[in-house]
């Protein structure tokens, strides 16, 4: 009984009990790695939809726009920006990229990354939403303990949401789509809407990360749009170990705050960084998850089953 | 086999009207124009590349014709998308027969079930869609709770595979079934175990479209065949005559 329970239990002690024991400093960087777990998964969702995306960041930049203006222009508050945020950016990104549904692979990955860069230079060109000044003085969470458990409780639902998902039919059909999309079609099934409802859904998980952010930062402006946000979630997701989501949980988990220990290295920092990636992917190219489980099932046999 | 019952008023189910289709310098299919009744068998044959397969993607709208008409039920469906051509119930196999293959065989018919085609046939419910998927695999003969019902897909043998897509097909619920070479690469035993399920189908009155290979086989159930060379019609009438035609005779001892 214990067996089958412990793995699942792992993350939800984790996420519940870091925050009362992680030193100020730490607790930002908690945050921040959830940040990118949430990315990662939201990566990793779309991956196994056959939907390769370079482009974490325009879900996280149109979400934190989004709530960072209904809080600037509209003065609400902040139990509202942020689920409003979140619905309204998922659902900007998936309209913004149903031109491109049709295109696959590499052509896909292209758009997505543009998309980001594109939209920092528009705001930057035409200083709408704040320019490159951005909007600031936006409202924060009434305290630390609602800001990190927020954060902690939704990578929760979003790492048992995702895993239940991806079980039902409608994650069978999903999946069948990446596999074998004409005998999908051939099912009478119509693979577009299909993938347009999994882009909202990856949407809506990387624009919550950029609603929520805003109210942590209380600003939004350009760096909303950085290349981070889109290549350390593959990197988690690769590192951590695809299809899984617990695998992205745990690149992140590994990763950013890797990313943190090593700013005291100074110069060499990114050098050390990278290397260890290469180290990880070369390593364990099944990914960390997968291996872990892989042991983790070793283990069984010498534990009695009752 | 008995004629299908029809009048001479009766409207085809199918009819395919001066379909053309070249690909670059390829002319795959040329001006082909057949009608299909309700209840009716029709084999298309001709040798490799002679544009069988294209013509069933032409007719499900996997490829887009240059020019002529499909006519579902009297409706122009020329043009469309592949799923609403499905969801008329007009289901076909694959020629490369490709399974979701760490799927468990009965799960791989999910799909066909999740269409909204299904769901409005059962009345706006999908229930149980894992029993009616097993249920739908014993009738093209898996035996009911064997292991390979629940085996991975990619492991089945490949007479399983053809039932499998076959079954697809049913899940569908669909009135007029396209076949692309059932039969290849089936042995005399598992044929013997397939036939019989195509003889029911045409009893429950299905519509069928078989292309085939095989023609022993073939000609023993199919109504009216259609022979294809270079993507034209050479040939079309019943098994036995089709056959003594010179023309068909050179095609198929040309490159056979
Ligand atoms: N998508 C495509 N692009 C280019 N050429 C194609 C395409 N599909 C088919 N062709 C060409 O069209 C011709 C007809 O091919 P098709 O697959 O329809 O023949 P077939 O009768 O099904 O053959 P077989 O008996 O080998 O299955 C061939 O010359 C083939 O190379
Ligand atoms: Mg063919």
């Amino acid at each position: 009984m214990l067996y089958v329970a412990i793995p699942p239990l792992l993350p939800v002690i984790g996420l519940l009990v870091l925050p009362l024991v992680l030193p100020s400093y730490w607790q930002k960087v908690l945050i921040a790695t959830s940040i990118f777990a949430l990315l990662a998964m939201s990566w990793d969702f779309l991956s196994s939809v056959g939907m390769v995306s370079l482009g974490q960041a325009l879900f996280f930049g149109v979400g934190a726009y989004c709530s960072g203006s209904l809080d600037h222009y509209l003065g609400l508050p902040i139990w509202i920006t942020i689920p409003l945020g979140t619905v309204l950016g998922g659902a900007l990104c998936t309209v913004l990229l149903l031109p491109v549904l049709r295109l696959r692979g590499i052509y896909f990955a292209m758009v997505t990354l543009v998309l980001p860069l594109m939209f920092e230079r528009i705001v930057e060109a035409t200083r709408i939403l704040g320019g490159t000044e951005g909007l600031t003085g936006l409202k924060s969470f009434p305290n630390d303990w609602v800001e990190l458990y927020v954060i902690g409780i939704v990578v929760l639902v979003a790492l048992f949401g995702f895993r239940r998902l991806m079980s039902t039919d409608f994650g069978l059909v999903l999946k069948a789509i990446r596999d074998n999309d004409r005998s999908v079609m051939s099912g009478g099934i119509n693979i577009y809407a299909m993938k347009a409802k999994a882009l909202f859904i990856a949407g809506c998980t990387g624009a919550f990360c950029g609603a929520y952010m805003t109210h942590v930062y209380m600003f939004v402006g350009m760096p909303a749009f950085a290349l981070d946000y889109s290549i350390l979630p593959l990197a988690s997701a690769v590192v951590g170990g695809m299809g899984t989501f617990a695998g992205s949980l745990m690149g992140a988990f590994i990763l950013v705050p890797l990313s943190e220990a090593l700013r005291g290295v100074g110069g060499l920092r990114t050098v050390i960084y990278a290397l260890s990636l290469v180290v990880f992917i070369v390593a364990l190219p099944e990914g960390i998850f997968h291996y872990v489980q892989r042991k983790y099932h070793q283990i069984e046999r010498w534990v009695k089953v009752d | 086999m008995s004629e299908p019952v029809h009048t001479e008023s009766e409207a085809p189910l199918l009819s395919v009207e001066k379909l053309d289709k070249s690909f670059g310098g390829v002319h795959a299919v040329v001006n082909v124009d057949f009608k299909l009744k309700q209840g009716e068998l029709l084999g298309i044959i001709g040798p490799n590349g002679s544009g069988k397969t294209t013509l069933v993607n032409l007719i499900t709208g996997f490829v887009k014709p240059d020019s002529g008409a499909v006519l579902y039920r009297g409706r122009n469906i020329t043009g469309w998308a592949p799923y609403r051509i499905a969801g008329l119930g007009i289901a076909r196999t694959f020629q490369m027969v490709r399974p979701f293959g760490e799927l468990p065989a009965f799960k791989n018919l999910i799909i066909p079930l999740y269409s909204p085609r299904v769901k409005k046939l059962s009345g706006g419910r999908y229930g149980d869609r894992d029993s009616v998927a097993k249920d739908l695999l014993e009738e093209v003969g898996f035996e009911r709770d064997s292991s390979v019902t629940f085996k991975a897909a990619g492991s089945l043998p490949h007479g399983y595979l053809k039932r499998l897509e076959l079954a697809k097909c049913l899940a569908l619920r669909a009135d007029l079934i396209i076949l692309d070479e059932l039969f290849s690469g089936l042995s005399i035993a598992e044929l013997a175990g397939i036939l019989p399920i195509i003889e029911k189908l045409m009893v429950e009155g299905k519509t069928i479209i078989m292309i085939e290979h095989r023609l022993r086989e073939l000609f023993r159930i199919a109504h009216r065949v259609v022979v294809l060379n270079f993507g034209c019609v050479i040939g079309e009438g019943n098994p036995a005559d089709v056959m003594e035609s010179d023309e068909v005779k050179k095609a198929y001892l040309g490159t056979e």
